[in-house]
């Protein structure tokens, strides 16, 4: 009797679950609703990073449902590889190639939402009336290597009926990593620019000061606020092209604002507006020149 | 709880994945969508592994998870590479081969 067998009819065999069945229907259910709404978000949400938080919350739900399911091991394997490592990883190259990269408004297929969604929803069907006709009986009970042995039976089966699978996979992450390395690395097609280049370049290209700092003003003071040059207009040059795209997705207008500020500011210098602050003001220069 | 309604719930997430992939444009987040179907089958998995007791089932869906971390790897390294040349994540503009 080899090991692979007695294992299956050790998990075949009697045993204990903790999970009373109360318990387990209304936390699939939680679950459950809360994983195919998060799905459902995570295709409909238009930024890439919201998507990637979408799956987090479906990914953590997965791994509640493997422990519900008696699979510790892959529980904590799913939220260390998949939601520490694999959508980190997601995250990581989102920053790197443009978190304002979202879906473009220009469908280049005709009624692709409904065919995609209508093609979608058959195959559910298709596939639930099928397994609806499948005879599933309720599960055996939770044997032991559905719980504190489930590593260890997990460990034996590995190494002995799936060793080989096993093996290869050593061979496809190491084909992976090399692959990845040649995919990503970029040849130097110019030369290394130095600090000397780097200089010629500023003076000739006519700019030697660095770009203009955001703007201050009696009101505001933020990133997306045009900076103000010493003859009184105003530059866009101060300002990062991801602000202004922010500003149009949020609706926000920092020309306006400007415009309000310098008008308040025009006010006050006439002295129309905070006059009994202004002469309390003169008051405390006065005082200060009697010392 | 019967393991019919994890393979219902798998079902159901594996169609939303795949109506995200066919809807989708930006490539990142059709990978996401790609990982989403291989969670489902996962949960597919797990739940068989139950519904027979034995652990082969774990076993698949352990390989699963193997093979879907080195395709990601992978997979956003090509991305890189194509972002790289065209300035752009959108799988609608990769289209020189189409003409």
């Amino acid at each position: 009797m080899n090991t692979a067998s007695l294992i299956h009819s050790l998990a075949a065999g009697g045993g204990g679950t903790n999970l009373d069945s109360d318990y387990s229907v209304s936390l699939f259910w939680i679950l459950a609703v809360l994983a195919v709404g998060a799905a459902a978000a995570m295709v409909l949400v238009r930024q890439a990073v919201h998507c990637a938080l979408m799956l987090a919350v479906v990914m953590l739900c997965l791994a509640a449902m493997y422990a519900m399911n008696g699979a510790p091991f892959l529980a904590f394997v799913q939220i260390i590889v998949y939601t520490g490592a694999v959508l980190m990883l997601f995250l990581f190259v989102m920053m790197m190639i443009g978190v304002s990269s979202v879906d473009s408004l220009v469908s280049t297929l005709r009624g692709q939402w409904f065919w995609a969604v209508l093609g979608g929803t058959a195959f559910a069907v298709l596939m639930i009336v099928g397994i609806g006709h499948a005879a599933i009986g309720s599960a055996p009970k939770a044997s032991a290597s559905f719980g504190n042995d489930n590593l260890t039976g997990l460990a034996k089966l590995i190494f002995t009926t799936y060793v080989f699978p096993f093996e290869a996979t050593s061979a496809l992450l190491i084909t992976a990593a090399l692959g990845a390395m040649v995919l990503a690395h970029r040849e130097r097609t110019s030369p290394k620019l130095t600090q000397r280049d780097i200089s010629r370049r500023r003076v000739a290209s006519g700019q030697v000061m660095p770009e203009p700092p955001p703007g201050v003003y009696a009101l505001h003071d933020a990133v997306d606020m045009p900076a103000r040059l010493p003859d009184g207009t105003t530059t866009e040059r101060s300002v990062s092209k991801a602000v202004v795209q922010r500003d149009l997705e949020l609706g926000r207008e920092p020309e306006k604002t400007v415009a309000a500020d310098l008008e308040a500011e025009a006010k006050i210098e006439a002295g129309t507006e905070f006059a009994a602050e202004r002469e309390i003001e003169a008051g405390a220069v006065g005082t200060g020149d009697d010392k | 709880m019967s393991p019919a309604s994890y393979i219902f719930l798998s079902v159901v997430l594996f169609s939303i994945g795949g109506i995200g992939v066919l809807v989708r444009r930006n490539a990142i987040v059709i990978f996401m969508c790609i990982e989403l179907m291989l969670n489902a089958c996962n949960l597919a998995f797990v739940a068989f592994a139950r519904m027979h007791g034995n652990l082969d089932g774990q076993v698949v869906a352990f390989f699963v998870m193997v093979v879907a971390a080195a395709e990601v790897v992978v997979g956003l390294a090509i991305l890189m590479a194509i972002y790289r040349a065209r300035k752009s994540a959108s799988v609608d503009d990769a289209n020189l081969l189409k003409y």
